[in-house]
């Protein structure tokens, strides 16, 4: 997983509450086996709308995406975040995420950076109206800055920004845990009753 | 009460800690993984790249439902990308070593019908699906979540999870729930009220008497659409209901693991004092069979009711949202919802495609037939669902009425195969999510209860069942 350190670039303003996983990549790309390739369908049905934010040129290379409260709800498809980051986006910014999308985020490199909704409107206003609008996000610092004054800390779990700052392999660090892994699971598969299968259970 | 009391929730969470390591999220054990074609390849490919194994392939059930056209002699998929995702599931099944419920096999379902139903699925027990509607297996006190295909590698390989522990929510819904008010109309009432985010971050336990009361089938209803509330997961403590409907299951203790197994899930309940991050209680007697208007679960109407006018909403935010919502779903703001004439009728889903549902269904079907402008269809959870359906005359009902009586599928839920809305088709759908295009690109989605389903598939507009003309009761039997 690539390193998320600071990052400087336009901005794609999507302002709209409950973006749900089903916008962000249809269900019809989920029939491929592949991890990648998702980047041309993202928001597939929103971008046959010409007036859409992702087809308009002054948003071209944006890597940070600023959205309305809620992004992210519904579906567990990994394949949001697959298709946000292949598209190019490192860096999503919103007043609340799903939980769900918000771990697969995490895990693909995203950085999702939760701000109060005050703040996300002027960010939205801002990208909206600016010509060439630049945030600067740093998540050594943990800052949101632009040119026009705009500067503030975000707060985020310590282990996701160790992870991010990182590039940091998740399976990898829990098996740093083996031992206790072996030790808990010596004892947990004695209780049957929390086992899927009649085999486990008939030594009772 | 207890010294130290606990909530089900915690009860479940404690005992399937591994590690907690310091400013880290705890390392959580994983009793029971639920595998689909749709969000476990990649997760296979990525043991293979890191030559890692399943740890726990007796801990791990495959099946395939999303993707499965829901017609007879489905051996061979047309759609050459959906029958290679299926194909992929089979040989990473056979080469890692887990047990799966093919399209042929006679246990063939939604994963989230067929976990329950076979007894796979227990009360206390930690289950994961690469699926957000996970979340049903709460109905029988499991701690049950969704997660992505990263997570699905992890599972895979190391039967944990790292997680930060969320927060509780009990939702106490109290009193007896008013005829033709069923367990849908209860979840829909209640994301109505709190909205497609306001459980987010909560693990919410359901209760009050109203909840006690049902069975689980609908109590699978009300956890299955936890996530529709943001919720990470949603739960029901264990209970006689729980243990008489698990009782001779497949993979269900027997003898005196039974009995043993049932006094340790009993210790499940949530104590007496026991503290949780928030709590709601909702009067039953409040609760109407509802309708969705909108493009998300939570914007809800009674069937009594009116589209709203956006106007009314309570931020900017809102109105731009609801605005867009009824554009899309071409309604206007003061139309009556019994008014509201639709094309199509969908009865399945891992919310609404269990043989309580369809009973429901059938009770209202029986001796009416499908209005001609209407085309329906019941889609059975499961082989065994259909097979207990068809054993109680269910589908002759259906089938007299007019509907389609289909296969074991995901089917028009979320439109991954044949079953699909045309653009413009209006939809009463007894399954979880009405997001735009969600059943089809330009299809508009109302979520309702089976019983609403069915009396609208006769009607050709939505109607209020409770006032439903009931042909040939002798069907509830």
């Amino acid at each position: 997983m690539e390193k998320f350190r600071t990052l400087v670039s336009n901005v794609l303003p999507l302002d709209r509450v409950n973006v749900d996983t089903d916008q962000i990549i249809p269900k019809q790309f989920l029939k491929r086996i592949e991890r990648t390739g998702y980047g041309d369908f993202l928001f597939f049905d929103w971008r046959q709308d010409a007036g859409f934010e992702l087809n308009n040129p002054r948003y071209k290379g944006a890597q940070i995406l600023v959205a309305a409260r809620n992004f992210g709800c519904g579906s567990s498809r990994e394949h949001a975040a697959w298709a946000l980051s292949d598209y190019g986006f490192r860096c999503v910014i919103a007043p609340t995420f799903a939980d769900i999308f918000h771990s697969n985020a995490g895990k693909n490199g995203i950085l999702l950076i939760t701000l109060p909704e005050e703040q996300v409107q002027t960010l939205l206003d801002r990208a909206a109206k600016s010509d060439n609008y630049k945030l600067t996000v740093s998540l050594e610092e943990n800052t949101v800055r632009d040119d026009q004054g705009f500067s503030t800390s975000f707060s985020i779990d310590p282990f996701r920004r160790y992870c991010l700052l990182e590039g940091l392999d998740d399976i990898g660090l829990t098996l740093r845990h083996a031992d206790a892994l072996d030790q808990f699971e010596k004892k947990h598969d004695a209780e049957f009753w929390v086992a899927p299968h009649a085999e486990e259970t008939t030594h009772a | 009460m207890a010294e130290n009391p606990k909530t089900l929730f915690e009860k479940v969470w404690e005992s399937h800690l591994v590690a907690e390591p310091a400013n880290e999220p705890a390392l959580l054990y994983i009793d029971l993984h639920l595998i689909h074609e749709v969000t476990s390849p990649q997760a296979f490919d990525g043991l293979r790249l890191t030559g890692r194994k399943v740890r726990r392939p007796d801990r791990s059930v495959a099946t395939v439902d999303h993707n499965v056209p829901t017609t007879p002699n489905r051996q061979i998929i047309e759609d050459p990308i959906a029958a290679k995702q299926i194909d992929t599931l089979r040989k990473n099944c056979a080469e890692f070593g887990i047990t799966l419920y093919d399209v042929q096999s006679p246990q063939q379902g939604i994963v989230h019908v067929i976990g329950p139903e076979l007894g796979l699925t227990k009360p206390g027990q930690t289950i994961v699906c690469g699926d957000s509607h996970t979340s049903t297996h709460g109905a029988l006190g499991a701690l049950a979540f969704g997660i992505g295909t990263s997570e699905v590698e992890h599972v895979m390989a190391t039967q944990c999870l790292p997680q930060s522990k969320p927060k509780t929510f009990r939702i106490s819904v109290e009193g007896e729930l008013p005829d033709g008010v069923t367990a849908k109309d209860v979840v829909l009432g209640i994301i109505g009220r709190i909205g497609t985010d306001g459980a987010t971050g909560h693990v919410i336990e359901y209760a009050g008497s109203a909840i006690r009361s049902l069975s689980m089938e609908g109590r699978m209803t009300i956890c299955n659409m936890s996530i529709e509330a943001g919720a990470r997961a949603g739960m029901i403590a264990p209970d006689e209901t729980t243990f008489a409907w698990l009782k001779g299951r497949p993979f269900a203790p027997q003898g005196a693991a039974w009995d043993k197994a049932v006094s340790e899930w009993r210790k499940l309940s949530t104590d007496p004092g026991a503290r949780f991050d928030r709590e709601l209680v909702i009067p039953a007697i409040e609760l109407e069979p509802f309708v969705t208007w909108g493009t998300n679960p939570g914007l809800v109407a009674s069937i009594t009711g009116q589209v709203p006018d956006p106007a009314t909403a309570q931020s900017d935010a809102d109105r731009r949202s609801w605005t867009r919502a009824l554009e899309y779903m071409d309604l206007k703001p003061g139309t009556p919802i019994d008014q509201i004439a639709i094309d199509r009728v969908f009865i399945g889903s891992c919310t609404n495609s269990r043989i309580e549902d369809l009973r429901a269904a059938a009770k209202v079907v029986a001796g009416h037939h499908v209005h001609p402008n209407v085309r329906a269809m019941v889609v059975p959870g499961s082989q065994l669902v259909k097979a207990q359906a068809e054993k109680e005359g269910l589908d002759a009902i259906f089938r007299d009425a007019g509907f389609e009586w289909r296969e074991p599928g995901c089917s028009m839920c979320l439109g991954m195969n044949p079953d699909i809305l045309q653009p413009g088709e209006r939809c009463a759908s007894t399954s979880n999510r009405n997001f735009e295009g969600r059943q089809g690109r330009g299809g508009r989605t109302h979520l309702v209860s089976p019983m609403m389903a069915a009396a609208a598939a006769v009607k050709g507009h939505f109607t209020d069942v409770r006032t439903w003309e009931f042909k040939k009761a002798e069907v509830m039997a």
